[in-house]
């Protein structure tokens, strides 16, 4: 705890001004890092140091830093997030890191993304996904007494696997082919396993689907890149479940 | 002035319902005809545009995130509280209502609190409908854990992700809504001034993160759900977009901001680990179900690691003063406590800020995995930042800011003192009192969201006509104007300290002389040295980039520059509070480290109107009635 040793690190950062800037890598020192700033808190000390010297700090979604609001979203030395498991990159700890490394950090690459700035991409092609379908058609008032359906254990506990998904992205950034399908199949298989979601399962998995493919995600071709890079370690038997509910869809 | 809550009145139980049939509907046919503005999507922001937009309503809602997903609601883990007594162990409405007056320190409104105890049912009931996962037994019924504050099991979870699957819920709600274009989004959006015409709450003027434009919206009404200002102490839980920003800058536009003073300090967090550090991490209340709060009984001992201190040689300081409670004490009693033992010099880790939170006891008596099951991602998340295992060793806490009870004053129908300006959720004053107790934030902001704003807008809205204030109106014009001078104004000073720098300043002086405890003197130098700070702000501060770009220096600067002028009526409020009540701690007015409440001279709301930046602020007060909770000495022991 009270080791104060630091660290100087290499940094080659995408900058890119906006979405029709063909942006390029910039290199920058990182000085006085310990083993317990965060790998946020280690850009922000860049940042400070960019802004004292008159230029342009890096640019990074950002917010909850504590790993739940999905808002940070950046490849590091080529993996999403950072590649340990089941974390996002504001948990992301520099001890993980060693003294005079090189470190790549770049933005989700992938066509339903498209560059806002520097490491910033707009996501909302995963809210369009949401909005074709990802709910049960409630309305707000006159619903049931939460005891009315049992859902033993097994099958809520089922069902928040797959709900724990935080819509940051990673999935569609490790993917081989900007896929979006482990994100969709969270949702999809969540509403599917609970009794509330079953009665709109087929037009669901055949909206959302749809809204994927016009979004501009490709297809799945099983590398499970998608479940390494999840933070929240959503798995990939959910995407078989969403092709079974899909099948299952087309007889509806 | 004196305030009026406009509450009903006659027996507490049929308050809401005889309101409800009271209010002014309108009629469906003509819902359309009205837009409302909803500022904010979390629990309550999230709810309320989803419901209101059901409804018939033309929602506008706005977010400065990139999808109304990622509000800080989602960051609540522990759970949700709601009336339902399915452990048949002695709940009931009555019993969440007395509880959550009590937990308050008997500073907030009778009748607001009853309704959020009623309408509690009705929120998990929504919720499971909605597909919430939340916790349930093999059987398949919903499952409940305790809570601080409460000696029967009343809060609903769903495993420490609590409030990350409510705000699901309410965004797919919202979500199906923007679908049917009922409500249309608006993200990466921030509000910078509220549009008053005639006194009346017609839009608001927005900056769009992205291109850096502003952009001015009109409507009918306009509700803030925009959320607490604990990030004034800089280092805080709140995410770190959290900011006063819209809820300052509705108070510049005349409406009163009330009980500023009352923040909670969350007695279990992750301590500071250096100077760097940009926020603080919550570890769930929850574990204090299972784990025990110590710290050694002897100076000497603090430096040992914590497995070789006998078991006689412990203070666990939480069960030996609040046996009936133990280490369920509320928020504030056991964030104190934790200073208190610090202070003794008794506390763990760097610089001696810290208790042990062990669940080496439940460990043995449960086993690893139960205790895994119960609370794995908290003792993961621990492990990330800490490099602890929190299994192996017990996990160092610290008290940190959290929540704000004080927010913006409203009457029982959520309307500001501004006609057209609703306020929800945490934004708001009015049912937490001076302490709010835990797993009530996520019931009050889907309560306001889901259950009340629905009737309650349409009983002012039916008293006015639709659309007579449109964006082409001057004051729009004007609203853009001043907001850009502003921008221009830091972007054209070129100093020499950073954002940052100021905002760490600030946040020092806080958490220093405002925070878990204050006196007369503390915030006597706050109120010298905060102005100070703020005339050198608008002098050095350095913000690099222009305004017609993404410019995120730029949207911190603005949120700090609010909070320079703010922090400065928190002071006031707190030094004006000549006594101590639940999260507000006047050193001078206690009883041997317990709060000392004055009910003769401050038994009421203290809203405070501006009167500009600098300038004394006017008091107006809303006098608290006790009808059915006595007022009474606040004891957990």
């Amino acid at each position: 705890m009270s080791d104060h040793k630091t660290m100087t690190l290499t940094l080659i950062v995408w900058r890119q001004k906006n979405a029709n800037d063909p942006g390029k890598f910039e290199t920058y020192t990182a000085k006085n890092i310990t083993e317990h700033h965060s790998f946020l808190e280690m850009l922000d000390c860049v940042n400070e140091d960019l802004i004292h010297a008159g230029k342009d700090p890096i640019v990074f979604d950002h917010d909850c830093r504590e790993g739940i609001c999905g808002m940070c979203s950046q490849v590091i030395n080529g993996a999403p997030h950072g590649g340990q498991d089941r974390t996002t990159v504001c948990q992301l700890h520099m001890r993980k890191f060693k003294d005079g490394d090189t470190i790549y950090i770049e933005p989700w690459r992938a066509r339903a993304f498209p560059i806002v700035r520097d490491l910033i991409v707009d996501r909302s092609a995963l809210d369009k996904i949401i909005q074709a379908g990802g709910y049960t058609s409630c309305h707000t008032g006159g619903v049931a007494d939460g005891n009315a359906i049992l859902i033993p254990k097994p099958v809520a506990d089922e069902a928040m696997d797959a709900a724990e998904c935080v819509g940051c992205g990673a999935c569609v950034a490790g993917c081989p082919n900007g896929a979006a399908m482990l994100f969709t199949s969270a949702k999809v298989s969540q509403l599917a396993i609970l009794p509330q979601g079953k009665g709109e399962a087929a037009t669901r998995v055949k909206n959302m689907t749809n809204a994927m493919t016009e979004c501009g995600f490709g297809n799945c071709t099983n590398h499970y890149e998608c479940m390494a890079a999840c933070p929240k370690g959503i798995n990939v038997k959910f995407i078989a479940r969403m092709n079974r509910e899909f099948l299952k869809a087309q007889f509806a | 002035m004196i305030l009026d809550g406009k509450c009903p009145t006659g027996p507490i139980e049929q308050t809401w319902d005889k309101h409800r049939f009271d209010l002014k509907l309108v009629n469906p046919a003509n819902k359309r005809k009205y837009n409302v503005i909803v500022v904010g999507t979390g629990l309550a922001g999230g709810a309320a545009a989803a419901s209101l937009g059901e409804l018939g309503y033309n929602v506008q809602a706005f977010c400065y995130q990139d999808s109304p997903r990622r509000a800080h609601s989602i960051a609540a883990q522990g759970g949700i509280n709601a009336a339902k007594n399915y452990p048949n162990d002695g709940d009931s409405i009555y019993r969440l209502f007395y509880d959550t007056i009590k937990g308050g320190d008997f500073r907030a409104r009778e009748a607001d609190v009853w309704r959020l105890a009623q309408v509690s049912n009705n929120i998990i009931d929504q919720c499971v409908a909605q597909g919430v996962p939340f916790g349930r037994d093999y059987a398949g019924y919903l499952d409940n854990r305790s809570f601080g504050g409460a000696q029967v099991s009343r809060t609903f979870f769903a495993r420490g992700q609590t409030g990350q699957q409510l705000l699901l819920g309410a965004y797919s709600a919202l979500s199906r809504q923007i679908k049917l274009g009922s409500v249309k989004m608006y993200d990466r959006r921030e509000m910078l001034d509220l549009v008053v015409v005639d006194g009346v709450a017609r839009g608001i003027t927005v900056r769009n993160l992205v291109t850096g434009e502003m952009e001015s919206y009109a409507a009918d009404a306009v509700c803030l759900a925009t959320g607490g200002y604990v990030n004034v102490f800089y280092l805080s839980t709140n995410a770190m977009g959290c900011s006063v920003t819209a809820n300052w800058k509705a108070h510049k536009k005349g409406a009163f901001f009330a009980n500023p003073c009352y923040t909670q300090i969350h007695p279990t967090c992750i301590p500071q680990a250096g100077d760097y550090q940009s926020k603080l991490t919550l570890m769930s209340e929850s574990l204090r179900n299972d784990g025990r709060v110590w710290v050694p009984k002897k100076k000497e001992d603090c430096g040992k690691h914590p497995g070789d201190i006998a078991e006689d040689d412990r203070d666990y300081y939480l069960e030996r003063k609040y046996p009936s409670y133990g280490n369920l004490a509320p928020r504030d009693i056991a964030s104190r406590a934790a200073k208190e033992q610090c202070d003794d010099g008794r506390g763990v880790g760097p610089g001696g800020r810290g208790v042990y939170l062990d669940f080496g006891d439940s460990i043995k008596r449960l086993g690893a995995d139960t205790i895994k099951e119960r609370y794995g991602n908290l003792f993961e998340m621990y492990e990330k930042i800490t490099d602890e295992d929190g299994y192996k060793r017990p996990m160092r806490m610290y008290p940190a800011p959290h929540y704000s009870m004080g927010g913006l004053w409203v009457d029982y129908n959520l309307m500001s003192n501004i006609p057209g300006l609703f306020v929800l959720g945490e934004a708001n004053f009015s049912v937490h009192g001076a302490n709010r107790l835990g797993a009530s934030a996520l019931m009050q902001g889907l309560a306001d969201g889901y259950f009340v704003i629905p009737y309650t807008i349409g009983g002012y809205l039916a008293t006015v006509k639709p659309g007579q204030v449109k964006t082409d109106h001057p004051e729009f014009k004007k609203c853009e104007e001043d907001v850009k001078a502003e921008q221009n104004k830091m972007l054209g000073i070129n100093g020499k300290k950073t954002v940052f720098e100021f905002m760490r300043e600030v946040g020092g002086l806080m958490w220093e002389n405002c925070g878990m405890a204050r006196t007369k003197e503390s915030l006597e130098i706050n109120l010298k040295k905060i102005p100070a700070l703020r005339e050198e702000f608008w002098k050095n501060v350095k913000v690099t980039g222009s305004g017609s770009e993404l410019n995120q220096q730029l949207e911190n600067a603005g949120r700090t520059a609010d909070f320079l002028e703010f922090s400065e009526l928190m002071c006031r409020d707190a030094l004006h509070r000549n006594e101590s009540c639940g999260g507000h701690f006047r050193s001078e007015y206690q009883d041997a480290g317990e709060a000392q409440r004055d009910d003769v001279n401050f038994c009421y709301v203290g809203a405070w109107e501006y009167k500009g930046v600098g300038k004394e602020p006017e008091l107006h007060k809303e006098p608290l009635k006790f009808d059915n909770v006595h007022l009474a000495v606040r004891s957990y022991k």
